[in-house]
């Protein structure tokens, strides 16, 4: 690339948001200007207009199109064999029964974890550093993390030094290394423990400020009735965080769903700890595979559906209640 | 107030500023090389054209892909035709999407026949004009021209080579313990068991390891072994899907490897137990054989550039050297020489005139030549003077190329569908390596044979 190229490239970025500016201000322009009548509507319509656009484009075009592959051969026949292929293959189920296993796994531990250390370190002192130790996995990529766990997870073999931590941990009580990530099924264990490092800290911080909302009349009043401290915890502070615990729970069952980068980048599916999402893209893309792709996201889409209807529902009723 | 005023404008400018500087490290200001020195008259052939441009894309990246721009910068010169060339890892994954939406570029270089096959039978390739034929057809084996082919109809010439099977070594090591070099499959296990029997280190050094990829070094051994237990036409049957992948054949390849593979006897030289064959980055698998802590090692002829994994040429490769390869023998020693490789088909997206000058000069020995000359790799064309090449090791593989006597066949996961040859048999290979028995793997690996 030569300077001349460059200059040409910064004048198209130029001009190109020189002509963007250009079209939104003569369509606000002329929004303004329609008729008088039903004009609330109007405008309304012309604002969502570019959004709704890029939804269908982006959202529904996709899933219409993915839904359909789903239900086609490589040479474009209508067939259920993808479907087939997912709850037969053994490889395949063992990829469902991981992404459950995940799902069961991951959000609750995490949940619990943030929350008893919430609770534990609330109005402590030094909170704010407490807070911070537990907070900053969570600034850490997913691919990154998997990097620094792969490293605990190492395995030497025989009489090698070892360099993971965690087998020179066995080695120093006299136990033999173990091949952690080529054992099953501990492994997918092992790469769920790196979900909740970094989960943990999103539902600390997400539950700590909740609880310090919590009034502390009702604290008080609690304690003048007499209550001890785990039956404050069970019937004041937990009623009074629920919305931010289920938006805390299920936040981290969807990213657990869609967990990819860290199977992708501890194991690559082998060794059977591969989950939906990353079977989704080996078959898509490696493979050549676009329908058992297709099927497999059609599949995860229906997994990640009841949570959301769920988080939708208690919301809503906690909106009535107010 | 002033102050603040001077800042508001300030830190923009200076952030401009900034950026301007940094993009214009991004630019080369490479000069365009002076017409005048060329000598043309290889080029008038092709004809002159004014203004056109060709594109080119592949999965060929950094080092190599400014070598293939060094290739054809005189071409460029001499007929007009300018070549866009963009490489991307990710070109494999992309290109049928791309051709499919209408967006491939004019050229790709395609390392996959069955890519090949699945880009022709959706109709997006142009076949070859007759100057490319007549190039494929006077310059190549026979052995090639069905894997750029598609229904009887030539797609594509091929581009550059290389051959797999070699079998890593020290020519100090052998020389100093009195070791042969086999030629047989059986003189090969005899070897190894002696290295083993001695006990100073186990005889091979082996990685699997190659992120989503992981496996596929042995699918290498299992390809070798398949074509020189089996021969050529059993080998095509295979991956062809005539014969099933849990073949009694196949099996008996997959036990003849697995003898090496899932022995702790022989396995891992260096590194540690059979298991660690699949946390060993393939990349650094053979390194142990300069520590002096295993003896062989099984890796394409590319593996040359590995051995100086800092660059430099601190590990001499060559038959006096520190390394260097011989190729896996046959079974017997009477056999004719059969070997396992791979290389790239050029493919056009795009007919017109300019396009298939490119792919002309392509397939033609003046580019062959030009290239091997640059260094680092071969090519199967037969107009290629060995000496070109830039090392002893790629003299060697050009001669086992243009060998009449040599049977060559394309690296077989290639050949096969994706599902297969991307996908299933590289998982197979960790499975089995794992422990599972030769059975169950190759049953897995038949059942996931797509039906279409």
């Amino acid at each position: 690339m030569t300077t001349a190229d460059l200059l040409g490239k910064i004048l198209q970025v130029v001009m190109g948001l020189a002509v963007f500016a250009a079209v939104v201000g003569l369509l606000i322009f002329f929004i303004d200007k329609a008729p008088k009548k039903g004009r609330d509507y109007w405008q309304l319509a012309l604002f969502l207009l570019p959004a709704m656009l890029f939804v269908v484009i982006g959202l529904v075009y996709p899933a219409i199109r993915t839904s359909l592959l789903a239900f086609q051969n490589n040479s474009g026949e209508w067939t259920f064999d993808n479907f087939i292929w997912m709850f037969t293959q053994p490889a395949a189920i063992r990829t469902l029964i991981n992404t459950f296993i995940w799902v069961a796994l991951a959000p609750i531990i995490s949940t619990a974890i943030g929350l008893a250390y919430a609770v534990f370190i609330d109005k402590s002192r030094g909170e704010k550093y407490y807070k911070v130790i537990l907070f900053m996995p969570i600034a850490i990529s997913f691919v990154g993390a998997s990097v620094i766990w792969k490293f605990v997870y190492e395995y030497r073999s025989g009489d090698r030094e070892q360099i993971g931590l965690l087998n020179a941990i066995v080695v120093a009580f006299g136990g033999e290394p173990v091949q952690w990530m080529q054992t099953d099924p501990i492994n997918t264990i092992l790469l769920i423990v790196i979900m909740i490092w970094i989960q943990t800290g999103f539902a600390m911080v997400l539950l700590s400020a909740a609880i310090k909302g919590v009034p502390s009349e009702q604290v008080e009043a609690a304690q003048l009735d007499g209550t001890n401290a785990w039956q404050r915890f069970r019937n004041v502070t937990v009623p009074g965080i629920r919305g931010s615990l289920v938006v805390v729970f299920t936040t981290i069952s969807i990213a657990t769903l869609k967990v990819f980068d860290i199977v992708r980048t501890m194991t690559a599916g082998n060794f059977d700890t591969s989950v939906v999402a990353n079977e989704m893209y080996t078959q898509a893309f490696r493979a050549s595979e676009v329908g058992r792709g297709s099927a497999l996201a059609l599949i995860l889409f229906v997994f990640v559906l009841p949570i959301i209807i769920y988080n939708v529902n208690v919301l809503r009723k906690q909106r009535e209640i107010r | 107030m002033r102050i603040r005023r001077h800042r508001r404008w300030m830190a923009p400018v200076v952030a401009a500023a900034a950026v301007g500087l940094a993009l214009t490290g991004c630019t080369g200001d490479a000069a365009n090389d002076d017409a005048a020195e060329v000598d043309c008259a290889d080029y008038e052939q092709y004809g002159t054209f004014d203004g056109a441009e060709v594109t080119a894309a592949s999965t060929i990246v950094d080092i190599e892909a400014d070598r293939l721009n060094e290739s054809w910068a005189d071409f460029e010169t001499c007929t007009g035709i300018d070549v866009e060339y963009q490489g991307s890892k990710e070109f494999e994954a992309q290109i049928a999407v791309l051709a499919e939406g209408g967006n491939a570029p004019d050229v790709g270089f395609v390392p996959q026949p069955g890519l090949l096959a699945r880009l022709a039978q959706g109709g997006w390739l142009i076949p070859a004009s007759e100057p490319v034929e007549a190039n494929v057809d006077e310059w190549w084996a026979e052995d090639w021209k069905p894997y750029g082919s598609y229904e009887d109809t030539l797609y594509a010439a091929p581009l550059m080579a290389s051959v797999k099977g070699y079998v890593w070594y020290s020519p100090t090591e052998f020389e100093e313990k009195g070791y042969e070099i086999p030629k047989t499959l059986d003189e090969l296990k005899e070897l190894s068991d002696t290295i083993a029997a001695e006990g100073e280190h186990k005889p091979w050094c082996v990685g699997l390891e190659s992120g989503d990829a992981t496996g596929w070094p042995a699918t290498d051994w299992i390809e070798d072994y398949m074509l020189r237990m089996h021969g050529p036409d059993v080998y095509d049957q295979w991956v062809t899907h005539e014969i099933p992948f849990n073949d009694p054949r196949v099996v008996e390849a997959f036990d003849a490897v697995g003898e090496y593979l899932k022995s702790d006897d022989m396995v891992n030289g260096g590194i540690g137990d059979v298991s660690t064959q699949l946390t060993e980055a393939f990349g650094t698998g053979g390194l142990p054989i300069l520590d002096g802590e295993c003896s062989l090692h099984h890796q394409a002829s590319f593996y040359e550039t590995f051995w100086n994994p800092e660059g430099g040429d601190e590990v001499s490769v060559a038959s006096d050297g520190d390394v260097f390869g011989f190729l896996t023998p046959p079974a017997n020693a009477d056999d004719p020489q059969a070997v396992t490789g791979g290389g790239e088909f050029v493919v056009a997206f795009r007919e017109a005139e300019e396009v298939e000058a490119f792919r002309a000069f392509l397939s033609s020995d003046t580019w062959a030549n030009i290239r091997v000359s640059i260094g680092g790799t071969v090519s199967a064309n037969k107009g290629v003077d060995p000496e070109n090449a830039s090392s002893e090791l790629l003299v060697q593989t050009i001669q086992i190329l243009q060998d009449p006597e040599t049977t060559f066949r394309f690296d077989g996961s290639d050949l096969m569908p994706g599902a297969v040859g991307a996908d299933s048999f590289w998982k197979g290979i960790v499975a089995w390596i794992g422990g599972e028995s030769t059975t169950q793997v190759v049953d897995a690996i038949e059942a996931s044979w797509p039906a279409s």
